[in-house]
């Protein structure tokens, strides 16, 4: 079983909501270092507009500060205060709204270090409301998890539990670079055990169900689904291992290797479009590696050419879903 | 007010060497010595060294890639500066950045940025976290007419002016974003206008003094690190060099570049210290010519610098 985790500061695991994962995670990383801002839009008002910050501006009175709707603008604020010795945290309301900030997540943040010779360090953590399924439509819907995953200088992470949650923005508050982190709208009501003061290991992805005749690698909401798709399965004597990615920059190979090294088959779940996404990406590696599998790689991802609709039975039909996945499986069982 | 002397003999020199190096630096880019492209300054040497003079320590800026001007004027060695320029392991970005990027944190040059409007933000970013810390320190963020028609500028000026953050913008409108002369692609010559909505004061000032130049840019700081907020100063300068390298500037009416030397920023002080007898033409010649053996030694020593290794600038690209 693979350690995601620094768990040495850690106290016992206590049930915890996504949400409230997230909550604890920017509670702690406040408290731990008085260098750590948090900004974004609307984030001090109401709890923000998922409500993932109720209590922090009460809190840490002064630094949790609300922006104008400006995402370019204040990415680059986040990172002039980053190079004078902050650390700060921003928040993206809804991952579809990155792109805005383009110049500030691609050619800023990931170069400013390289471009000064290595003198000056980016520590800036941004938050990522991500995901489909919400009913928002096909502008606040993206998942986005995968593309800025091919540009150095960023490290890229997902959480698909409440303790990836956790653990994976105090991680990124942590880092001396700039950490994307996605948070999936429809995760944040479920419930898990959570070790408070744990911090994700930079690059390390979590076996979430151990398994013996597949390995489906997934994040967000797909490792949720994938769980639920590996209980289905078991009933059929199927027994599949179930990893939580947690990293897409970098991509844990090594985990992933040994899974299917044992298991001889892999299905990656993503609630993306298979092309220039980390499951591409991740079978590419693994298959240039030369790594033994049973039967050829399977994807279960989002229609090549359809866009995320609002009509709610569209969107459900369009996401993959447990019974899809399940499907791959024995699919990559039979072939 | 008039400056003490001993200054006024500071901003000379330092506008001489910036107009030495950028001559050199020109020869070198069209004769092949460094590849790739440039951006130089020649004529705009008064809004650098003026608006530089105004910070004090712990005090930073960003600018842009037309920013050797700045980087000479916080401090960067001759050395350090041609080194980057050629690429090589002692510049100051150890040769990653080259021209674009003359960076020194320990000299508040925390920024030059080769994408129109980056630095604005950045500069807001850096001042805000003054102001969150109690710190008495100010923000410059320098930049072209060009870049107040981008997103930035709007998102940087309203933050700044929401929040009070100790910033000071400052607008070289040498009259042509790239090859674009500013009424091609902007409403109004006067770009200190665009302070008005923002509700911060805007303030033109002639861009060729570097006095003028100083007593704006200090005033503003004042104001900033008072508290008082951001201003928006606009400099009426002129570059005498096309955009880049490649472009030899052939969209300037004739006898428009003519007509900005007669009041060359070199000549606005230089005959001024004539007239008061602080400095003679004898004067002013040995500092062009220390200025030209520095700057030759200064090649001489990055041309024999080695270069990184892939591996070595492979390591400078994440901090863990």
């Amino acid at each position: 079983m693979s350690m995601p985790t620094d768990t040495t500061a850690a106290a016992e695991p206590v049930m915890m909501s996504y949400r409230e994962a997230v909550n604890a995670a920017i509670d702690d990383s406040l408290a731990e270092d008085p260098a750590v801002v948090f900004l974004g839009e609307d984030i001090a008002n109401e709890g923000g507009v998922f409500k993932t910050n109720a209590g922090l501006p009460e809190k840490h009175p002064g630094r949790v500060i609300n922006t104008p709707i400006c995402e370019n603008g204040f990415t680059g604020v986040a990172l002039g205060m980053a190079v004078v010795g902050m650390r700060p945290i921003v928040e993206f309301m809804f991952a579809d709204f990155m792109p805005t900030a383009g110049d500030a997540i691609v050619n800023e943040l990931p170069k400013y270090r390289f471009m000064s010779g290595g003198m000056l360090s980016v520590p800036v953590a941004m938050r990522v409301i991500s995901g489909a399924g919400g009913r928002f439509g096909t502008q606040h819907s993206a998942s986005g998890e995968s593309w800025f995953m091919g540009q150095p200088g960023l490290r890229v992470a997902a959480s698909g539990t409440p303790a990836a949650a956790y653990e994976l923005i105090r991680a990124a508050v942590r880092a001396n670079d700039p950490v994307i982190v996605h948070e999936h709208k429809l995760l944040y009501l479920n419930q898990a055990p959570v070790r408070r003061g744990a911090v994700a290991e930079m690059g390390r992805a979590s076996i979430e169900r151990e398994g013996t005749d597949v390995t489906i690698v997934a994040t967000m909401l797909m490792v949720h689904r994938a769980m639920q798709a590996a209980n289905l399965l078991e009933d059929e004597g199927i027994s599949a291992e179930v990893i939580d990615l947690r990293w897409i920059r970098p991509l844990d190979l090594a985990t992933v290797t040994e899974s299917v090294e044992k298991t001889g088959r892999l299905v990656v779940a993503e609630e993306q479009w298979h092309d220039a996404g980390w499951g591409a990406s991740l079978i590419s590696r693994l298959t240039m590696a030369g790594t033994s599998m049973t039967t050829a790689p399977r994807s279960v991802s989002l229609p090549d050419d359809m866009l995320i609709p609002y009509a709610p039975p569209l969107e459900d039909e369009m996401l993959p879903s447990v019974d899809r996945i399940a499907d791959e499986v024995r699919a990559s069982l039979m072939s | 007010m008039p400056q003490p002397t001993e200054r006024r003999l500071e901003w000379y020199r330092q506008m001489v060497r910036i107009r030495v190096f950028e001559d050199r630096v020109q020869e070198l880019f069209l004769n092949g010595r460094i590849e790739g492209t440039t951006h130089l300054c020649q004529g705009q040497e008064a809004v650098s060294v003026g608006a530089i003079a105004a910070m004090e320590p712990g005090d930073v800026q960003t600018n842009t890639y037309r920013g050797h001007g700045e980087a000479l004027a916080l401090g960067m060695s001759f050395e350090t500066a041609m080194a980057e320029l050629m690429g090589k392991a002692t510049g100051g970005s150890k040769g990653l950045g080259g021209s674009m990027h003359l960076i020194d944190t320990a000299k508040g040059n925390i920024g030059a940025n080769a994408i129109v409007g980056a630095g604005m933000p950045i500069a807001v970013g850096a001042a805000m976290a003054f102001k969150l810390r109690s710190e008495p320190h100010v923000a410059l963020t320098f930049m072209g007419d060009g870049s107040t028609n981008i997103g930035t500028f709007h998102e940087s000026m309203n933050m700044a002016a929401t929040w009070g953050a100790p910033v000071v913008f400052i607008v070289a409108n040498n009259l042509y974003g790239e090859y674009s002369p500013v009424r091609m692609t902007t409403p109004i010559d006067d770009l200190a206008r665009r302070a008005e909505p923002y509700d911060m004061p805007g303030v033109i000032a002639d861009g060729q003094d570097v006095e003028a130049v100083y007593e704006a840019a200090a005033e503003a700081v004042a104001r900033a690190r008072a508290g008082e907020g951001p201003s928006l100063l606009e400099m009426k300068t002129y570059r005498y060099r096309g955009h880049s390298r490649s472009d030899p500037a052939k969209y300037r009416p004739e006898g428009e570049l003519e007509e900005w030397q007669q009041r060359d920023p070199l000549l606005v002080l230089g005959r001024r210290l004539l007239e008061a007898g602080d400095m003679t033409e004898a004067g002013q010649a040995d500092l062009v010519a220390e200025a030209e053996a520095d700057v030759a030694a200064a090649i001489e020593a990055a041309e024999a610098a080695p270069y990184l290794t892939l591996e070595e600038a492979a390591s400078h690209v994440y901090a863990d």
